[in-house]
């Protein structure tokens, strides 16, 4: 017997006036991993994870969530679900442990258990010693670390995690992410949405690439990486630098992308690249191995989105 | 877009939204009701004695007396709409409280229902509050005015349900300006509680007759005063009307605006 898929989306669809916003998605998360949705502002990330969480309804489509059909059984489906929003909707009237105690008491969850949990959740986010402090006074990590435990309070099985870094420092996210890593190793499956493609190739074990509504791509970061880039980036600037690309960039690389005075090179072998450019002092240049976030802007391109 | 007017799905979750909002409030709850008894009781000292002194009887009974039992339905209302209005904006819109709750398995119903119950539940300690100081004053000579006590909350439901259709429909807070000026300030003056309805033109009592807070102070003069309201099954039955028709519209417009 196979075990059923801790979330399954089959066709799903909706729209909002004339405009639709998830056209068609298809994806399916397995137990225990950390699955990635990523992709630009408007790609329809935040609407696929209220759809699965029955905050809305889809026009089209099925979803069963840890074996509960949502909308229809949605709240069943929330019971064993965590969810760490985009935004930060903490309780500004309570202290940090009492945001722990009301929250677990919407699960039904009894203040006996929930007071022999808090101190867990505490330990967890690094707050132990702060459990009386009011939330007004935590920094931007702190509450994020709340918000994550308080998306633990129930002991989901799932926990979905909108855009769960954005606006941290980066010592605040390498926190988040050591955390996140402690939840895979406790078997809990994550659904992650972000668009920094860094974390995603940190953390996921498979990632789906959205635009405009739909999957344009899915499948393990390194496996994506390889299939759609060449290995290494050489990235120029300079004010000459388009006119280095015309005349010997684009006959040296496999791939030249050019916006504004900065090239992006891709290629196998950066060798010749590197020693021409050395040899030059007009031009500035930074050598790396390619990563997600190629693979996102080749699939998504690079104008703005909003 | 009729997805949002199907019928409200009751569940007791809607005691946590409760509980919640009763934990705040035990915070600062000494202020919170000082501020909700000083305007009606300013209203009735200042009114009642003042211009009590001038007046030999209105309706039969002191005009303090008679104006008791209308401030006690005045600031109920008032009180169930503040909070269900800008107390229950902030949660909804400014602090994200609904947003937070419905990641849990509650739905919007409960959140709704548990704010209205809420709103009621504080609306009754301010017009509880009142009754227990009118009764101090020797103005409450007859136990039947206990009775006064469960229409409190009834009253508190139907403005607590008026007061969450306008937090469905505001942008921001001064749009609930608004609905004081053109609807919570007229009932104070058109519904008989500060003076008996029979004073005002016939077209204008006709009109208050539609509105809720009439029936309140209909039902509550009486009972105060030591005696059975005729009619008093209209006039709870219009309370309850008010109360039951605007959580089922609240509810719709909240649906529609969060549930998108």
């Amino acid at each position: 017997m196979t075990i059923a898929a801790p979330l399954t989306a089959t066709g799903l669809r909706k729209s909002y006036g004339t405009h639709e916003v998830v056209c068609g998605l298809d994806f399916e998360l397995r137990t225990g991993e950390c699955f990635g949705l990523l992709g630009p502002n408007g790609a329809g990330k935040t609407t696929t994870l209220r759809l699965c969480l029955g905050l809305t309804d889809p026009d089209a489509g099925d979803i069963r969530v840890l074996g509960k059909p949502v909308p229809q059984q949605a709240r069943e489906a929330r019971l064993r679900i965590g969810v760490v929003p985009q935004f930060d909707n903490l309780d500004p009237d309570f202290t940090i442990r009492e945001n722990l105690l009301i929250f677990g008491r919407y699960f039904d969850i009894s203040d006996h258990e929930l007071h022999a949990r808090i101190p867990d959740l505490l330990d967890f986010a690094g707050l132990a010693s702060r459990a009386d402090a009011r939330i007004q006074t935590l920094s931007g990590g702190m509450k994020r670390r709340l918000t994550l435990a308080r998306a633990l309070v129930n002991d989901p099985e799932l926990v979905f995690l909108d855009e769960p870094t954005t606006g941290l420092d980066p010592q605040a996210r390498h926190v988040i992410w050591e955390r996140l890593r402690r939840l895979l190793k406790q078997g809990k499956t994550l659904l992650l949405t972000t668009h920094f493609m860094e974390e995603a190739e940190r953390l996921c074990n498979r990632v789906a690439i959205m635009d405009a509504g739909k999957i344009i791509v899915e499948g393990a970061p390194r496996v994506l990486i390889a299939q759609h880039i060449e290995p290494h980036v050489v990235e120029v600037y300079g004010e000459t630098a388009p006119d280095w690309a015309e005349r010997f960039g684009r006959s040296h690389a496999e791939r030249c992308e050019v916006t504004g005075e900065t090239i992006f090179c891709y290629i196998h072998d950066p060798a010749p690249l590197i020693a021409d450019l050395d040899a030059r002092n007009d031009l500035r240049y930074l050598h790396r191995r390619a990563s997600l976030e190629d693979v996102f802007l080749k699939l998504t391109g690079r104008e703005l989105r909003d | 877009m009729t997805k949002h007017w199907t019928l409200p799905l009751f569940s007791l979750r809607f005691i946590h939204v409760w509980r919640r909002n009763l934990l705040v409030w035990r915070k600062l709850a000494i202020p919170s009701m000082l501020g909700n008894l000083a305007d009606p009781l300013l209203y009735m000292f200042g009114l009642g004695y003042g211009l009590g002194r001038m007046l030999d009887d209105v309706g039969g009974m002191s005009y303090i007396g008679f104006l008791a039992a209308g401030i006690i339905c005045s600031s109920t209302m008032m009180s169930a709409s503040f909070e269900a209005m800008y107390s229950g904006f902030s949660r909804m819109h400014v602090q994200k409280t609904w947003d937070a709750i419905l990641n849990a398995p509650l739905t919007l119903d409960d959140v709704v229902l548990g704010e209205l119950v809420w709103a009621a539940s504080k609306s009754f300690l301010s017009g509880s509050a009142v009754l227990i100081v009118a009764a101090v004053l020797g103005l409450v000579p007859s136990p039947l005015a206990l009775a006064v006590i469960p229409l409190v909350f009834l009253t508190g439901l139907a403005f607590a349900g008026l007061g969450l259709i306008m937090t469905a429909l505001s942008p921001s807070y001064d749009f609930f300006m608004y609905y004081f000026t053109l609807c919570v300030t007229p009932m104070m003056l058109l519904c008989g509680v500060f003076f008996p309805l029979d004073q005002l033109p016939v077209a204008a009592q006709t009109f208050a007759q539609l509105l809720p807070l009439t029936h309140a102070v209909s039902l509550a003069r009486p009972l105060v005063a030591g005696e059975i309201p005729s009619s008093w099954l209209l006039h709870i039955a219009v309370l309850a009307a008010y109360a039951a028709g605007s959580f089922y519209i609240a509810l719709a417009l909240t649906r529609r605006r969060l549930l998108q």
